[in-house]
């Protein structure tokens, strides 16, 4: 037996790396153009460590060290210790609620001193192993319901404690692993009306009860009439429609407002529709002070309301096809997005890069997930597979999401973009989750248990 | 197991590449499509400011500034930076208590924001600058000063030619569309300011800074590529003579009138005393609205330009022109003359008018002596012209003259507010007494420059300025020159000599000769100046307020040196009693002195002046005016108040519709007063006003019956 010469270049997927280098440069110009005004000095600024974009830097260059580390991990660590860092995981998220940190109203920080640690964010990482754990073991039949529920199980624990922390966002990337699972064999009926149902309820939030009844009832009879032939073949895809359609109408036009008035607190109603920047149509209160006050008010209220929302779209609609240029952007410039540095960093790319900066950056990142697709399908063990589907998801699910809450499709929920939005805690995780997926795949021929 | 769902791939590729051309469709629409969000970006994101260039400068004819710039501080304050600030310090330097400091603070905040400096006190006084600036530096960055440019006056003369800037109000504003003016700026209202306005505001200039969130301004856009330079307003050089104007208004000091000098081979005003003035610094500054009231409800009208906005009956000084027109008509000759015996009995019927020198006169010596009954025939002589069909066609004529030589009309001088003065004409007669009813009877005051007759100070000059030209005139104007260049055409009409009749000079010979006898023996022998031949002419006007006979104004006019005319002059001096040589031909003499001989050293001379200097002819119903208004201001505020329903009438109305008949100014002027309380007290002291001002004239035509009394 000869002693293999540890070599950290071989074997390793450099598409991945340098898409990872390249988005990660962007993220950190990105920062930079927020926060540098022209008449700042550049050197004595970037090297007081004091704003964002040299900490950021800092960041990735901590973030090479730990990529080096991961690299030269062997990769039977991964397979090997899963439930340990699970459990790990867990027991950091319990310890949140005790040495927790409050910030922006939500406790779920851990201060580590040089930086805070957001444990539901690490959690995904272990959470990942541990369901590619769980699935590759020889005994986990993915068929029976007993492995689907206890999968699920492994997927959401630490979404329901981040709920308990008032980190909603963070807690609803968890569903991002659900794709994995329907990979592995997970019955789509769930996926599929799942995200139906995420669809239908944002659909209500954007569109008033009665378009959207229009339109389901267009959209089904449009799947009847193309389903013609296999209806008359077979009566229960007849049926299985009028039930779906049935079941929609009834969540929108009575589940969704019981909920909105019934439920949910006024103001918690009144944040959702200002996510997607509407005023809370379920207010019979405001319409009654409507009638009387000055619309005026009303206005101003709606406007403070959707100030993110609004600020975000005028910032990225402003960009114009090329672009105002780098550090050129007014809106940018003048502070006029909220949290622009971390959840809303895309509308600095929008506003300074334009159209064609943004659409270079969607496809880079739909470059990066249709890699790790590539990869997860390349590998021999189910671990691999599964843990690089994992990684394909929650970075979809973040970029997806994070996209869409800036240009007003989606709820603004405080998902970071992938390596690009300022923070330690976000960057360590994704760059984690990336590198280990690169070191297992360097190990691709061999089946990891 | 790795071996099924394998096609459960392609339907997540499929998921993911589905939402991203979604999310790119969703970009190309709110980047490439709609322009909402680039409208609503520059909106916010960008501040046009406007930069107001410094204004023109005004020189007089020996380039010395008249009108200038200076810095003034505004102390600005940015609320939000008032934390550990000592506040009951800062009260104690403002000399406010802090209660009003809160308030204050509040409103800013309310109109401007808490980030945004706003201005805490425009304008500072010099004493109230030198406390703060001392010590600011516990105040700052909370406070802190911004200059301003304001105009400045290096001479306290000349207020309303000069006229003053105001801010704009709305009815500027609608006057004035498309010219660039915003609510807050400053505009020329009176005098030059106002008729050079386009010339000294210069081009403003627009810079384009990029705003933050908190409307703060943070830095040029681009750093200025799109910027447009704001340039400086035009300098412009009149042809006032400083030194005269100072002394014109040094002797007019305490008396009701106006000087108006004029060099006629120019056309150019060499000085334009309308007294009472004020003093120009007056109406800039902080105390600006205050000092405004004050001289607006003065019932001296100190902000009336009386040179061209007073009208007069001319008086004696018309007899001049009569005889000209005599001469020229052929009705007389040099040597045509003519009985004064007690009066003129022309017209039969009716009271005469009285002469005061019984004798027998030629052309020359009823100039010199002003006789009543020469001119009275000589104007006669002209209506019933046989050459004329009608009184109807002679009168005509005699208009026709009357406006050759620049009355009853506009003469288009450069600054606002000028009147037309009047000229009966035959229509008016018409109409008064019926189709050809009336002659030479009805209007004989006319002959002698009373009744129906209506003149400016500036257009008696003016006059004085064509006879002593021997037949022509320049329009009268204050400006000169304009630096860089006449970029409006405001100047070509001043440049072209104007001559109207031909007179030929042995007639205007013949009127020299009565002038300068007026001046060497006759009733104006008070204008006399060493070395200096002078022809002149004294005018003392009857009229009347309401109706009530007033003391006569003094009237003097004249040009010199007689053979080589430099100067030509007219002075009134309002109700002042006595005759026209007492008081405004020394003056005169006086003016044409300092002109000719740019100083006077003569001790006598000098004492000259400080005695009519000294000399107080206001009159006594404007002086009980004033007693009056005092007693109700120690009443009650009332006046204070009143004024301030005025304000803005006053813009509206005084100095800047210089088109609208003075009905309506007036009309205006009363609503603007009658939303007071006190509307009924205001308004009969506003009638009382409008006894200077054209058109309230109270004189009787018809029974004319004048026992006048003119030299």
């Amino acid at each position: 037996m000869y002693h293999k010469r540890p070599d950290i270049t071989q074997n390793k997927d450099w598409k991945i790396i340098l898409l990872y280098i390249v988005i990660a440069i962007l993220g950190l110009v990105s920062i930079f153009s927020v926060e540098f005004r022209t008449n700042d000095d550049f050197f004595p600024s970037f090297f007081a460590f004091k704003k964002n974009y040299s900490k950021q830097f800092m960041y990735l260059l901590g973030c090479a060290v730990i990529a080096i580390f991961i690299l030269l991990t062997d990769s039977k660590f991964f397979t090997a210790t899963p439930n340990l860092l699970y459990v790990f995981g867990i027991i950091l998220m319990i310890a949140t609620f005790v040495v927790g940190k409050t910030v922006n109203g939500s406790k779920s920080w851990i201060p580590l001193g040089f930086m805070n640690l957001q444990p539901v964010e690490t959690c995904k990482i272990f959470t990942s192993l541990a369901l590619a754990k769980y699935l590759s073991r020889s005994d986990t039949d993915f068929l029976k319901s007993k492995s689907q529920l206890i999968a699920s199980a492994i997927c959401f624990l630490p979404a329901i404690f981040s709920l308990l922390q008032n980190e909603t966002g963070l807690a609803l990337v968890y569903f991002s692993f659900l794709l994995p699972m329907y990979r592995e064999g997970f019955p789509p009926v769930y996926l599929v009306s799942g995200s139906f149902l995420g669809i239908l309820l944002v659909l209500t939030l954007l569109l008033t009860p009665t378009q959207l009844i229009i339109g389901l009832t267009i959209l089904a009879l449009l799947a009847i009439n193309s389903l013609k032939r296999k209806i008359r073949r077979k009566r229960n895809i007849m049926t299985t429609i009028i039930i779906v359609w049935l079941a929609s109408l009834f969540f929108v036009g009575l589940a969704v407002p019981f909920l909105f008035k019934h439920v949910f607190q006024k103001y918690q109603t009144e944040r959702i529709f200002s996510m997607v920047g509407r005023d809370n149509p379920y207010d019979t209160e405001n319409e009654l002070d409507n009638k009387i006050s000055s619309s005026d008010n009303k206005k101003q209220k709606a406007d403070n309301e959707n100030y993110n929302v609004k600020q975000s779209k005028i910032a990225i609609g402003s960009g114009g096809f090329f672009g105002k240029g780098f550090l050129k952007g007014t809106q940018t410039q003048g502070d006029f997005v909220p949290e622009q540095h971390t959840d809303f960093i895309f509308t600095s790319v929008g506003e300074n890069f334009g159209f064609v900066g943004s659409a270079i950056l969607m496809v880079l990142f739909l470059t990066l997930l249709l890699r790790i697709v590539l990869i997860a399908e390349r590998q021999r063990s189910t671990f691999s597979r599964v843990y690089a589907y994992c990684v394909a998801a929650i970075v979809f699910f973040h970029v997806a999401i994070n996209i869409c809450m800036t240009i007003g499709l989606a709820p603004v929920i405080g998902i970071t973009l992938p390596l690009m939005s300022y923070g330690g805690s976000s960057l360590m995780t994704f760059t984690i989750l990336i590198f280990i997926l690169v070191r297992l795949d360097a190990d691709r021929q061999m089946i990891l248990r | 197991m790795s071996v099924y769902n394998e096609s459960r791939k392609n339907v997540i590729k499929l998921v993911f590449i589905g939402l991203f051309v979604v999310i790119i469709f969703r970009l190309f629409m709110l980047q490439v499509i709609t322009s909402k969000y680039k409208v609503l970006a520059e909106d916010q994101g960008i501040f046009r400011k406007v930069v107001y260039p410094d204004r023109g400068i005004i020189f007089d004819r020996k380039k010395n500034a008249i009108l200038q710039n200076t810095n003034i501080s505004d102390l600005m304050v940015t609320p939000n930076k008032l934390k550990g600030i000592d506040t009951a310090l800062f009260c104690k330097i403002m000399n406010i208590d802090t209660a009003q400091f809160k308030k204050r603070i509040v409103e800013l905040i309310i109109k401007n924001g808490r980030s945004r400096p706003s201005v805490f006190e425009p304008l500072l006084s010099e004493e109230k600058m030198a406390v703060i600036s001392e010590s600011l530096y516990k105040f700052s960055p909370a406070f802190y000063l911004q200059e301003r440019s304001i105009r400045s006056y290096p001479y306290e003369a000349a207020a309303n030619v000069l006229g003053y800037t105001a801010e704009v109000d709305t009815t500027f504003l609608r006057k004035h569309p498309g010219e660039g003016y915003v609510a807050g700026d400053y505009a020329g209202m009176t005098g030059l300011e106002r008729s050079y306005e386009k010339v000294l505001m210069g081009e403003r200039g627009i810079e384009y800074w990029k705003r933050d969130n908190k409307n703060r301004l943070t830095e040029r856009l681009e750093q200025g590529k799109y910027d447009t330079i704001a340039i400086a307003g035009q300098n412009i050089y009149t042809s006032i003579d400083i030194e005269l104007q100072e002394l014109g208004e040094k002797l007019m000091k305490n008396k009701l009138g106006s000087i108006v000098a004029i060099d006629p081979r120019t056309g150019g005003v060499l000085a334009m005393v309308s007294a009472p003035s004020y003093k120009p610094a007056y109406l800039t500054g902080s105390e600006r609205r205050k000092h405004f009231s004050e001289l607006f409800l003065n019932p001296a009208l100190p902000l009336l330009n009386r040179t061209v906005s007073a009208t007069y009956s001319p008086g004696s000084t018309f007899k001049t022109l009569q005889a000209l027109i005599g001469l020229h008509e052929g009705v007389i000759s040099t040597d045509t003359r003519f009985v004064c015996s007690g009066a003129f009995y022309g017209c039969g019927s009716g009271k005469p008018m009285r002469c005061l020198d019984f004798g027998v006169f030629d052309l020359r010596n009823a100039i010199t002596v002003s006789d009543n009954t020469y001119f009275a025939n000589v104007m006669q002589r002209v209506i019933n012209n046989p050459k004329y069909s009608s009184p109807q066609v002679a009168l005509t004529n005699w208009d026709n003259y009357m406006y050759a030589f620049g009355l009853g009309h506009k003469l288009g001088i450069d600054l606002p507010s000028e009147k037309a003065g009047n000229i009966p004409t035959p229509n008016y007669y018409n109409k008064v007494y019926g189709m050809g009813k009336w002659n030479f009877c009805t209007f004989r005051s006319i002959s002698i420059g009373q009744g129906e007759v209506d003149v400016t100070p500036l257009q008696v000059a003016n006059e004085m300025a064509y006879i002593a030209n021997k037949g022509w005139y320049y329009l009268p104007h204050v400006v000169d020159s304009i630096e860089g260049g006449d970029k409006f055409g405001q100047l070509s009409k001043y440049k072209k000599r104007i001559r109207p009749t031909e007179i030929p000079d042995s007639i205007f010979y013949a009127v020299h000769d009565g002038m300068q006898g007026v001046v060497d023996r006759g009733t104006g022998a008070g204008a006399k100046v060493k070395d200096v031949v002078i022809c002149g002419k004294t005018g003392t006007v009857e009229n009347y307020y309401r109706g009530v006979k007033q003391p006569n104004h003094s009237f003097f006019c004249g040009f010199a040196p007689r053979d080589n005319p430099k100067i030509a002059i007219m002075c009134v001096v309002e109700n002042s009693g006595r005759f026209g040589g007492t008081y405004a031909a020394p003056i005169v003499g006086l003016m044409i002195e300092k002109y000719l001989k740019d100083s006077i050293t003569d001790k006598s001379r000098l004492d000259k002046i400080e005695q009519l200097s000294n000399l107080k002819l206001m009159p006594s119903r404007i002086l009980q005016e004033i007693k009056r208004q005092d007693s109700i201001r120690h009443l009650k505020d009332s006046v204070y108040l009143a004024a301030k329903g005025f304000i803005k009438a006053i813009k509206d109305t005084v100095g800047l519709d210089d088109d609208q008949p003075d009905k309506d100014e007036w009309g205006k002027m009363k609503e603007g007063r009658s939303k007071n309380p006190d509307s009924e007290k205001d308004s009969s002291e506003l009638k009382q006003k409008a006894i200077l001002l054209p058109g309230k004239k109270n004189y009787l035509p018809n029974k004319s019956n004048p026992k006048t009394n003119n030299h």
